[in-house]
């Protein structure tokens, strides 16, 4: 038997977006002969080639406008290629808006099967599925009203109820995840587990980088529409995490002269009473992280921060000065505050810190992110990112 | 296969045997339209769905409803009947003048309302467009469908009133209705696929087709004889005019359901022009979807 085989295949894909200034039939034969002065390229894909394993369950990452959503159109044919191929087999569902093709005027009832045979169900299919439906929605009660007097929620909870009962192999997600309540999110964190379970492939667009590292065995890190990561989530998330920073210094340094932003941390250091310096830190250890800054014209009110992050990306520690209820001095001179952690009681794994200078209100005006990491010993006990001695009892 | 769980290496088994598709359309190249159309016919039932959502969706809240798509064509019939036909004396050099519009009229809105609708119908299904693949023909062909709908209330309202004036008998002439309706459908669909896909790029393309459609209503011979209209043309202007698909096609349903008591003119050899007519429409809508296929690519992005 065959463990997997690929399903999506992309190779050389290219899309060039052109953007036109103007749109009418006056001022495109007003602009006839200059048309190439009024239209500019954008490339938002350049040349990626990637192919997909039935099975996996894929992330793609990346700022704003770095391509991921053209990328996903391009793999559900929704957008062609100027270049390259896109090759596919197996059913597809995609899932780029949930109730795309809801009609306003018509019954619950009208759109589901309108929206069902969108996504590829037959009528046949659709009735049999049909009562499945309307009870994972749990609206059952106004399936024969018109969609427009539903809330926001009820539409939602209608649409995906419709999508998930459609038998895909290949399940395009574009941040749909993004929407509903919380217990509405996990239904469908729930039903994307259960899918990979049976087999299915999924290709996910999102901005939660935990949702990656949760859900994904594979991430793919787009950056100006080219890849510039694919591999271990984990691996795919902190290079996006760099990224992400560097463009925030680089926005940082484009309004250097900017005296808002003349604070600065100098320093961050991390002593575990005890310990060597480096050295792994044991539950129960007391942590000191000092963090000195500065600001060149002074600022009266201001706080520090302190952030340790799994690596998951997940805040498993925050606080500052001002939760402590200290007023500090206005800062000037360089100032050293230091967090004390006392009977810190982390779980095995790796820990990045985080250091920033705030004002009182919380706007931030400089941090250093996961500036440095530390490391708790394997507890063969038990995961996760709290430490308790454990002892089971049975009985 | 609905309630029958696959499982992961049944799965994978399955996936291993399909062949690769190419993503999206099918592609632009001669052979593909062939794959096209079965990509079409494979979502028929959605292209149900889609007309009935059309037509339901068009007078929902309203108490009359369907009436309503009634109420305009037969005010038009009133007001022609009463100011063409009485004021202007037209019914005087035809008999049964009101069959004679209404027949024309009919036949004529079928045009109007498939080029009409047609046109406006991608960007009006433009959710649809940008986020799920679907054979595109399909939103324009909804329009045809609800268009033909319409189309068939008009035209049972039609056999009645030639009913009850007497100018409905039966024989082969009824043939040339059903020559007429096969003709207007060819070309109004291939008119309403192409301008679907240009008015997606232009959007002056849905202005501009209302502007001609009624140009072109008085263009067709529904609120005079044909032969008023060649009597004053030169020969050459004449064969133009009367060789127009839609001109044949309002001919063909005059034949069919008004002509029996006419002692007018028939236009000669009416048969095969509109069979010519026929074979140069599927080419021109077969050329009308290659168009269109080459068009649809970049659909998403300009809408």
């Amino acid at each position: 038997m065959v463990k997997s085989v690929p399903v999506v295949q992309l190779s050389n894909v290219s899309k060039r977006f052109v953007i036109r200034k103007e749109k009418s039939l006056k001022e495109r034969i007003v602009n006839a002969g200059r048309s190439a002065k009024f239209r500019e390229d954008f490339w938002a894909l350049r040349d990626i080639s990637l192919e997909i394993e039935s099975g996996s369950t894929i992330g793609l990452i990346g700022s704003n406008g770095s391509g991921k959503s053209t990328l996903l159109k391009a793999i559900g044919g929704i957008i062609e290629p100027t270049s390259g191929s896109v090759l596919r087999r197996g059913r597809l569902a995609a899932l780029l808006e949930l109730g795309a093709g809801f009609h306003p005027d018509l019954t619950g009832r009208e759109n589901v099967y309108l929206n069902a045979s969108i996504l590829g169900l037959s009528r046949k299919q659709t009735d049999f599925y049909f009562d499945d439906i309307v009870e994972f929605s749990g609206i059952a009660n106004f399936i024969d009203t018109q969609v427009k007097f539903y809330s926001s929620g009820m539409y939602v909870r209608l649409a995906f109820s419709v999508a998930i009962h459609v038998d895909p192999d290949l399940l395009l997600v574009d941040e749909v995840l993004a929407v509903g309540d919380e217990a509405f999110q996990r239904k469908c964190l729930d039903k994307i587990r259960s899918f990979q379970a049976e087999g299915r492939t999924i290709i996910l667009v999102t901005h939660s980088l935990g949702q990656v590292n949760e859900l994904c065995d594979r991430a793919v890190l787009l950056k100006a529409g080219s890849v510039v990561f694919d591999g271990e989530p984990q691996k795919a998330t902190a290079t996006f995490r760099d990224i992400l920073e560097d463009r925030r210094l680089e926005e940082v340094a484009a309004h250097a002269d900017e005296p808002i932003n003349q604070g600065r941390i100098l320093d961050v250091t991390m002593t575990v009473v005890g310990r060597e310096q480096g050295a792994a830190v044991e539950p129960g250890d007391d942590i000191e992280v000092a963090m000195t800054f500065e600001h060149d014209t002074g600022m009266p009110n201001w706080m520090a921060a302190l952030q340790i992050d799994s690596v998951s990306g997940q805040v498993v520690y925050g606080s500052t000065t001002k939760r402590a209820g200290i007023k500090l001095s206005p800062l000037r001179e360089a100032q050293t505050v230091t967090f004390v952690l006392k009977n810190s009681n982390f779980g095995s794994g790796k820990y990045f810190i985080s250091a920033s200078l705030m004002d009182t209100s919380g706007v931030h005006m400089h941090d250093l992110v996961q500036v440095l990491s530390f490391n708790v010993p394997y507890y063969s006990l038990a995961v996760g990112t709290v430490h308790a001695e454990t002892e089971i009892v049975v009985g | 296969m609905a309630g029958i769980q696959e499982s992961p290496a049944q799965r994978i088994e399955r996936l291993d045997s399909l062949p690769w598709e190419g993503a999206g359309s099918p592609g632009v190249g001669i052979g593909r339209t062939t794959s096209q159309l079965v990509d079409i016919w494979r979502h028929r039932e959605l292209l149900g769905l889609l007309t009935r959502r059309e037509l339901k969706a068009r007078y929902k809240d309203s108490t009359l409803g369907f009436f309503w798509s009634l109420i305009k064509p037969l005010t038009q019939l009133l007001i022609y009947a009463i100011v063409v036909g009485e004021f202007l004396g037209a019914a005087r050099n035809v008999e049964n003048f009101a069959i004679y519009l209404f027949a024309g009229l009919t036949i004529y809105l079928l045009f109007s309302e498939v080029v009409g609708g047609a046109t406006s119908s991608i960007i009006a299904n433009s959710g649809l467009v940008k986020k799920v693949y679907l054979p595109r023909e399909i939103f324009p062909l909804s329009a045809v469908g609800s268009a033909i709908f319409n189309f068939l209330i008009q035209f049972v309202i039609l056999l009645i009133a030639a009913a009850v004036f007497g100018t409905l008998t039966f024989g082969p002439h009824l043939l040339y209705g059903l020559g007429g309706f096969a003709v207007v459908l060819i070309y109004a669909t291939a008119i309403g696929i192409l301008l679907s896909a240009l008015n997606v790029y232009l959007r002056d393309v849905q202005y501009l087709v209302e502007v001609v459609l009624m140009l072109f209503m008085w263009g067709t011979p529904i609120l005079y004889h044909w032969s008023f209209a060649t009597d004053r043309m030169p020969p050459w202007l004449a064969e133009i005019y009367l060789n127009n698909p839609v001109t044949l096609a309002v001919i063909g349903f005059q034949e069919a359901f008004w002509a029996p008591t006419s002692d007018a003119e028939p236009l000669p050899l009416l048969a095969l022009r509109l069979l010519i007519a026929g074979v140069v429409g599927v080419a021109l809508l077969f050329g009308a979807q290659r168009v269109f296929s080459r068009l649809q690519g970049n659909f998403a992005q300009e809408l």
